[in-house]
């Protein structure tokens, strides 16, 4: 970046406006979306009543929450509570800093690269941003001082914590091929054509990586920490009005930020066909920029799908998922990925090989389970979960 | 005193981790005392930015605050009772404390002021990534050794860790 200063900290300055800005009208436009898709999936037509084909009802929402009442109960501890959601939104914010969502514009002479940082431990950055996640649930859970609460942060500490090992390794794939940290860099490194992207080359490390990243937004199949018919509302159980609408739009922009990193890694950032290149240093910028949107646009809508089409997981599935399936591919993909790289230098053989060993370690995984399967444990789940007590 | 830029930034994260730290030991809520040694280790973290040692800063957030931490919170939100348990200082405590820590305060000291070459160093010229400087380092050069032995280390508390949390199969 050889901008001189004062370009520099504007540029910077309206690139930071603008992209918590987007982030913002993102989190609005996936409440519409959400509830459109999930009314189609369920045969319904989802909100239609506010403004043109309900294009207003994230409005609508949002007035709602403003001025509902902000109910504080007395029995909480008052400023862990009212600190705890504004600590969950930051590591949403903070992680969009990182994310390069297009290739870079030049205006009147200046050519201002489209990401706010191009730091150059990116990567490692955004695995620090991720693990402090938990804190906003963790402390608005005891906070509460409500012991559905309490078990909702519980639980989603010890998933979090889980997944987070996943989400870490499954990356380290990608970064023995790419060599370098910076999220600009690794995707730059993709190239233009889909067949080049690291999703074919890292296929169970990817998969494991949605898994995770699915698993660290705290949604379905993996709410286990908000489970209504179990834990009331989990722990944002005591939160109302604008409180509780801070946890759940930090949901949302957890969910966004996510796939713009799943994007970045996995599916060539801004690159496609070399559409990005066309026009000129102006309008290819901007060109860019939509195409990392439209991209990142289809992972929130697999979002979405997703959580509209499978059921949630019971507490030992969730753990057995993570522990002894994701956790073992994204270890072997390592270990394979490593190897093949050191001694042929193919991308080609990494990624069929890849796969062949993620399918190996399934296939041991499985027989191992079923083979030494014990009768199904009755009592003795500890507190993190009652569900067969209840469901029996 | 004239205070450049520089300076500033240094003595705000000197502060914060000082002052986070104090509040650890004196706070008798074992959460607020978790909460602020997140400030603590944050702080700290930020001086490794200000020093330009990048990869120690994400690690020092990944494994203390993210890792670290998180557990401890964990382990007290699972001891039942420890919530509304209220942290005293005893006398003993407070004495023993403090010949600790004025002894590793000393030792420190006297490595400061016995370190012959200690100029301040020109930060904001270098942008080199650290990362594959401190990679080759530990994999190609000197270090192999200590790291691979820190390696096993680590395998064998993992496995430890997993034998102990296993559970037990009683005789029939």
């Amino acid at each position: 970046m050889d901008l001189p200063l004062n370009v520099l900290i504007i540029s910077s300055l309206i690139k930071i406006v603008v992209v918590v800005h987007i982030l913002l009208i993102g989190v609005m436009g996936m409440i519409l979306a959400e509830r459109k898709v999930s009314g189609w999936i369920q045969d319904r037509h989802g909100p239609n009543r506010v403004g043109p084909w309900g294009i207003l009802q994230p409005i609508a929402d949002g007035i709602k929450f403003l001025l509902k009442e902000d109910l504080v109960p007395d029995h909480v501890d008052k400023p862990v509570y009212l600190l705890a959601p504004a600590i969950i939104l930051v590591p949403a914010l903070v992680t969009c800093g990182v994310v390069p969502f297009g290739s870079s514009i030049t205006v009147s002479g200046y050519e201002i690269p489209l990401q706010i940082a191009d730091i150059n431990i990116g990567v490692l950055y955004i695995l620090a941003i991720t693990s402090l996640g938990v804190y906003g649930v963790v402390l608005g859970a005891w906070a509460s001082n409500n012991k559905y609460s309490l078990l909702g942060g519980l639980r989603s500490s010890a998933q979090m914590i889980s997944y987070e090992l996943t989400l870490g390794l499954s990356l380290i794939g990608v970064l023995i091929l790419s060599s370098s940290l910076s999220l600009r860099e690794i995707a730059i490194q993709q190239g233009s054509y889909p067949w080049t992207w690291n999703f074919l080359i890292h296929f169970p490390a990817f998969l494991a990586f949605t898994t995770a990243a699915f698993a660290e937004t705290n949604r379905l199949p993996f709410d286990l920490a908000e489970a209504e018919q179990e834990l009331v509302g989990g722990y944002h159980t005591e939160y109302s009005s604008m409180k509780f609408a801070m946890y759940f739009m930090a949901e949302y922009m957890h969910m966004i930020v996510g796939s713009a990193v799943a994007v970045t890694l996995f599916f060539g950032g801004w690159q496609f066909f070399g559409l990005e290149t066309v026009g000129g240093p102006f309008w290819s910028g901007l060109i860019s920029v939509g195409i990392f949107f439209v991209k990142t646009a289809f992972f929130l809508f697999v979002f979405i799908w997703v959580r509209w089409t499978l059921p949630r997981f019971r507490y030992d599935q969730l753990m057995n998922l993570g522990w002894k399936f994701l956790l073992p591919i994204t270890l072997a993909s390592i270990v394979v990925t490593a190897t093949v790289w050191a001694f042929t230098q193919s991308k080609v053989l990494v990624g069929i090989l890849n796969v062949v060993v993620a399918c190996i370690v399934v296939a041991i995984v499985s027989t191992t389970l079923v083979m030494t399967r014990e009768p199904e444990p009755v009592e003795d789940r500890g507190i993190l979960s009652f569900t067969k007590e209840s469901s029996s | 005193m004239e205070l450049n830029p520089q300076q500033l930034v240094f003595y705000l994260f000197a502060l914060l981790t000082i002052g986070s730290a104090v509040v650890v030991v004196t706070i008798r809520n074992i959460v607020y005392a978790a909460f602020s040694l997140m400030v603590t280790l944050f702080s700290i973290a930020g001086l490794y930015v200000f020093l330009q040692a990048d990869f120690l800063a994400a690690t020092q957030v990944i494994v203390y605050v993210g890792g670290i931490l998180v557990l401890i919170l964990f382990g007290v939100m699972m001891t039942s009772g420890s919530l509304d348990l209220k942290l005293k200082l005893e006398r003993g405590q407070l004495f023993w404390g403090g010949v600790v820590s004025l002894t590793i305060f000393g030792l420190l000291l006297s490595v400061i002021t016995n370190t012959p070459q200690w100029e301040n160093v020109d930060i904001g010229a270098s942008q080199e990534p650290t990362t594959r400087k401190i990679g080759e380092m530990i994999m190609k050069e000197e270090y192999l050794l200590p790291f691979e032995i820190a390696s096993i280390l680590l395998l064998v508390a993992l496995i430890g860790a997993a034998l102990i949390s296993r559970k037990e199969v009683r005789d029939e």
